[in-house]
């Protein structure tokens, strides 16, 4: 049944207090890479806004997109905003399954005509559309008919991103990714391999509190996430400026925390926020534990050459694209940490 | 492993731009009465330069511990005016850190929803038992 309760009313059934939901709002701020002064907007449109209802649709893919995200979510900051939407089907994690589920599914597509959201995790096979079916349905006939009232669909993954692994070479089912079959309303990508939680649940905030979808880079990811790349904000930068790279994983520039460029880091060419956001509530990336950047938000980051060879000789754009993105990298780290930082650094005048 | 830092023992990364950001704003305050909010989750820290600016700024005249949605850590710095914010969540992990240049942070204060929650449960329990059960 349709949830007419708003965020505050629920928050206030769980017995959160004033407080609680302004660091709640906070965590929202952050999460949006929105300025603190941005909290009282945040806490007013929060209070007064609607959940809403999301179809999520799982097909060619290893759960581990869904595992990113519930691992992290309960009992966080995060997990509440993933707590303060109406999650009405999700064949991994709801209860019902088969007739049930299906039956769930079209209730929730009914009752929210023209607002629900639709989450897709997993690529979509066409060469045979029985490769993967759910209750009998070809992903690809369910996609379609789950779309076409909704408000938007966000790719939750590389796979429903741009083809992931079921879509590497040979690709042997025919894997496509969403927006390849999603064409007249808006797609969201959000890759990774998994997507770090946080920008999924940032972009299910951003929905919630302003009823807006994030601005898009040119691959349809959220530029507050995907506007630079890992080695924009690397802190191991300066090594790299200085020339200072690790040779093998054991070495003593490894051992000093030297830049992992000649180990195969993609982080140069990768847009995501993983030096910033980090992993494990904010614990760290894999830079920070010694091992290069894969490159997984990337399209066909699996195609790219040995995840070990640096990537001046890996296969990408015939080595030319390095080049280009190692000089135009070193020009806009600096002055991106500092346009960020006033960003960050917005005042609000006392009251 | 530790991660050496290429600037060697002197001042690190972030650190330096933050205190120079951190001055500013208290100058702000104390001109124009204009509180500033920094959330440190965007920035870039490499391994220990989070705990080195938290040690930079020390510890001041006031601690406080909020208990809502998980632990909240406010305290003033060695710099009265600036204030170290560190929210928890229910697991007692970081949910965010933030450096605020206030008299005063936000969520110290009682909150108007709060405080009337409170008078209605102080109004019903003075409330004359004969009284409360006729209504
Ligand atoms: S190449 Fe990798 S390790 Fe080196 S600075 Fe760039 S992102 Fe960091
Ligand atoms: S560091 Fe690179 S490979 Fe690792 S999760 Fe982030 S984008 Fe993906």
């Amino acid at each position: 049944m349709k949830d007419e309760r708003t965020l505050g009313e629920v928050l206030l059934a769980k017995g959160v207090s004033r407080r609680g939901f302004m660091k709640y709002c906070s965590a929202t701020a952050s999460l949006l890479a929105l300025p603190p002064a941005m909290v009282p907007r945040i806490a007013s449109a929060l209070e007064s806004a609607r959940r809403p209802s999301v179809i999520w649709l799982s097909f060619q893919e290893c759960t581990g997109c869904t595992e990113s995200l519930t691992r992290s979510s309960s009992p966080t900051l995060e997990g509440l905003i993933f707590d303060s939407i109406s999650l009405d089907y999700h064949h991994t994690l709801q209860a019902a399954s088969g007739d049930a589920a299906e039956a769930a599914r079209h209730a929730a597509m009914e009752e929210n005509r023209g607002e629900y959201l639709v989450l897709v995790d997993g690529s979509i096979p066409l060469g045979n559309p029985g490769y993967s079916t759910i209750a009998g349905i070809s992903n690809v006939d369910m996609l379609k008919e789950t779309v076409a009232d909704a408000a938007a669909v966000i790719s939750v993954g590389s796979c429903a991103a741009f083809g992931g692994i079921p879509g590497a070479n040979p690709n042997p089912t025919g894997a496509v990714a969403v927006n390849e079959l999603v064409k007249d309303m808006p797609v969201v990508n959000l890759p990774g391999c998994p997507p770090i939680p946080t920008v999924i649940t940032a972009v299910l905030a951003q929905f919630l509190t302003f009823g807006q979808l994030p601005d898009l880079d040119h691959y349809g990811r959220p530029r507050a996430f995907f506007g630079q790349t890992i080695h924009d904000r690397c802190y191991r930068r300066p090594f790299y400026e200085q020339g200072r790279f690790a040779e093998t994983f054991d070495d003593e520039g490894a051992r000093l925390g030297w830049c992992l460029y000649k180990l195969g880091c993609r982080g140069p060419i990768t847009y995501n926020a993983c030096a910033t956001v980090k992993w494990n509530q904010g614990t760290s990336f894999p830079i920070e534990s010694g091992h290069p950047c894969l490159g997984c938000s990337e399209p066909g980051f699996w195609d790219e050459g040995g995840f070990y060879q640096p990537i001046s000789t890996a296969r990408i754009g015939g080595g030319t694209a390095l080049g280009t993105a190692v000089a135009a990298g070193a020009a806009i780290g600096a002055a991106a940490a500092a346009m960020s930082r006033r960003r960050q650094a917005k005042t609000i005048k006392e009251g | 492993m530790s991660a050496t830092h290429p600037f060697g023992a002197g001042p690190r990364g972030n650190i330096d731009p933050i205190l120079n950001e951190v001055m500013h704003a208290l100058d702000r305050l104390l001109t124009d009465n204009e509180s500033t909010a920094i959330d440190l989750s965007s920035l870039p820290f490499g391994p220990g330069e989070i705990e080195e600016l938290e040690e930079q700024l020390g510890i001041g005249e006031i601690k406080a511990e909020l208990d809502a949605l998980g632990k909240s850590l406010i305290r003033e710095t060695i710099y009265p005016g600036v204030w170290w914010l560190e929210h928890r969540n229910t697991d007692g992990e970081t949910a965010g850190r933030y450096i605020e240049i206030t008299r005063v942070p936000e969520i110290l204060k009682a909150q108007d929803a709060d405080i009337g929650a409170g008078l209605k449960q102080l109004n019903r329990r003075l409330e004359p038992v004969g009284d409360a059960a006729v209504t």
